[in-house]
């Protein structure tokens, strides 16, 4: 199994986001997702930033995609796109049809992200025909369907989870983050740049809901399968995926990387991760459970 | 812009009960839509929609009077709901509806391989908001109209559909969805139930009441929605029109409860060379199917007759107002500013 570093979905100044990587180039994860997926606003890294960002992690070993806006809705989005498909170099995470579209026609291996309607193994037969050479499980489908999935997955079809992080659940035309700052969206000031984790959303009650990012709506809790790597294994999960953050990612890399090797056992790597993050988690949605619950191992 | 081209712009009502389908058949609507009493369509609410039987009946009534139906099953059907959805497939076909409104690629596939003669639109649940994902539908399998999310603004509409053959049909009045239609599982988050897994946002069974002297709170499987002083109106909890705090302050921090309504904008729409227009609610009473579809038509009549000097009646807004959740109207994504 490989451990995966998703695309960055926070809007992080570009010192950060190239120190992160330079970071993560020593990290042991095996894939890595490069790119903006979340708005077509956000260019401190311009798309020559980012090839040698892919670069550089592919001269560290890393295997590198390069993911695609998930709402496109402008020429401008679709134009960008299009030269992101036709790099030359590396294969990308198709996160709308309109980026399957290209990459099928131009004959480019993608990725279906976690944003694709891959409910049902049909679609998983199309999405293969098409060049697929890897499917990320839509985050709201359980254990119990992955393994039916997984029974009459595509030959060479690849399987990734998400394991880790705050869940990506929604996007929208709205901004929510210039919406709470009064700032219509034409005019943002790139306000979700000063939320390096995101907006947190809760209730009148104070308990934290939701994570507003700019158009994109993410779980309050963090979700978090790590107790979860051997059921995940032996479901015959190829990847696994982290979603980086600004404070604990280098710690759950590592947590998450000593259970795949067998170095330490998913609770003692469990207890030390509570210690490091104080985090609440979420696993609901693999246990068949509304996503913001939380299971006991089962 | 002429009067010949733009009457081809279908007015499509919302059918979820039979009295539904004979009151917008009735008040003028071009089509009306309608699903399955399952979870193979999005409006997946107890007591509604048709069974086989209530189908075929809805069917020969809009028929005999030149109003088409269509019929939604536009979720995502999983291993162990595949069967069903392709039954319903096979059913809808068997019916004779004018066409199927899907979403799940699929399902798509084999109701194009399996009933070719079919006719198949692209649920807004598809999440297309480029020509380049709609013609993509289109190559594949061979999709005749796509509906499209209430994310894009009236510019963009218009260069949509000037890049696409498959007609285009937009939201023109009803509850709106602030997220990109199939993109959002912030019910699942809550409930477990989504519109993509279950055809359910919201649902009612996860819903409850408290009231006391402070007044009234909403929760959604325990997460407070909204809280209500003595007095206040209050809305049914759908999770993204409920008043949250962010950055310390307690607002709508999503969407303010209110309707999509485009009566004031539609020469644009005909301009842009939108094929239909759509109304939401199937969730709705009869009443308000028969409020609605008799504005719209009104509205669209007159605009069609004369695009150039359409204003919308007072009293067509003031009707629609009436039903319009949370009792105002917005134009959506269509407007920059709201966005």
């Amino acid at each position: 199994m490989k451990l995966a570093l998703g695309p960055l979905l926070y809007f992080w100044p570009r010192e950060q986001v190239e120190h992160f990587y330079r970071r993560v180039a020593d990290l042991p994860v095996d894939v890595v997702y490069l790119g903006e997926t979340v708005c077509s606003k956000r260019r401190f890294l311009t798309r020559a930033d980012w090839l040698r960002l892919a670069e550089w992690l592919a001269e560290a070993g890393k295997e590198v995609y390069l993911s695609t806006l998930t709402l496109m809705e402008s020429e401008s989005e679709l134009r960008t796109m299009r030269k992101l498909v036709g790099n030359g170099t590396y294969p990308v995470e198709a996160n709308d049809m309109a980026a399957v579209s290209v990459a099928a026609e131009a004959g480019v291996p993608f990725v279906a992200g976690p944003h694709l309607h891959t409910y049902n193994q049909e679609t998983l037969d199309l999405l293969a025909s098409l060049g697929a050479r890897r499917w990320v499980m839509p985050l709201e489908l359980s254990a119990e369907t992955l393994e039916q999935m997984q029974q009459r997955r595509p030959a060479g079809l690849e399987t990734e989870l998400f394991v880790y992080g705050r869940m990506p659940l929604a996007f929208s035309a709205r901004c929510f983050t210039a919406r709470n700052r009064d700032l219509p969206k034409d005019d943002c000031r790139l306000c979700c740049g000063d939320y390096p984790d995101g907006l947190p959303l809760g209730t009148q009650e104070g308990e934290r809901f939701l994570t507003l990012n700019g158009i994109q709506t993410q779980s309050g809790r963090v979700c978090n399968l790590l107790t979860e790597l051997p059921r995940i294994g032996k479901l015959g999960v190829d990847v696994v995926r982290i979603s980086p953050d600004s404070r604990h990612s280098e710690a759950v890399i590592r947590a998450f990387h000593e259970v795949m090797t067998g170095e330490v056992s998913a609770e003692v790597a469990q207890q030390r991760l509570d210690e490091t993050t104080g985090e609440i988690y979420c696993n609901g949605y693999w246990f068949g459970e509304p996503g913001m619950a939380t299971v006991a191992k089962q | 812009m002429t009067i010949e081209s733009s009457k081809r712009v279908e007015l499509v009502c919302p059918a979820g009960s039979l009295p539904a389908l004979k009151a917008a058949v009735d008040c003028g609507a071009d089509a009306v839509y309608m699903g399955f009493r399952d979870a193979t369509n999005a409006r997946n609410f107890p007591g509604l929609n048709f069974d086989e039987g209530s189908a075929a009946k809805g069917i020969e009534y809009a028929h005999q009077r030149g109003v088409k139906v269509l019929l939604a099953l536009n979720t995502f059907p999983q291993p162990e709901s595949w069967e069903r959805g392709t039954r319903a497939v096979d059913q809808a076909a068997g019916l004779g509806v004018d066409a199927l409104i899907m979403a799940d690629p699929g399902l798509l596939r084999y109701a194009a391989t399996r009933h070719p003669e079919l006719r198949l639109h692209l649920s807004v649940q598809g999440s297309a908001t480029s020509y380049e994902a709609i013609n993509f539908y289109r190559r594949q399998f061979g999709v005749q109209r796509a509906v499209l999310p209430r994310v894009l603004s009236f510019s963009q509409v218009a260069r949509l559909v000037a890049n696409t053959e498959v007609e285009i049909e937009v939201f023109g009045f009803g509850s709106l969805c602030v997220m990109v239609e199939g993109r959002c599982a912030l019910s699942s988050y809550a409930t477990g139930e989504s519109p993509n897994t279950c055809g359910a946002c919201s649902p009612a069974k996860a819903v409850r009441w408290e009231e006391d002297t402070e007044g009234r709170r909403s929760r959604l499987n325990g997460v407070l929605i909204d809280s209500y002083k003595p007095g206040e109106s209050a809305g049914y909890p759908v999770l993204c029109k409920g008043r949250f705090e962010v950055n310390g302050r307690v607002d709508y921090a999503i969407e303010e409860p209110t309707s999509l309504s485009l009566l004031d904008h539609l020469p644009e729409l005909l301009k842009a060379g939108v094929k239909a227009l759509k109304v939401e609610g199937r969730q709705r009473s009869p009443a308000y199917v028969r409020q609605v579809t008799t504005v719209m038509r009104s509205a669209l009549d007159a605009c069609l007759a004369n695009p150039d000097n359409y204003t919308p009646q007072a009293a067509w807004t003031a009707q629609l107002d009436r039903v319009a959740e949370g009792s105002t109207h917005t134009l959506g994504a269509l407007d920059r500013a709201w966005q």
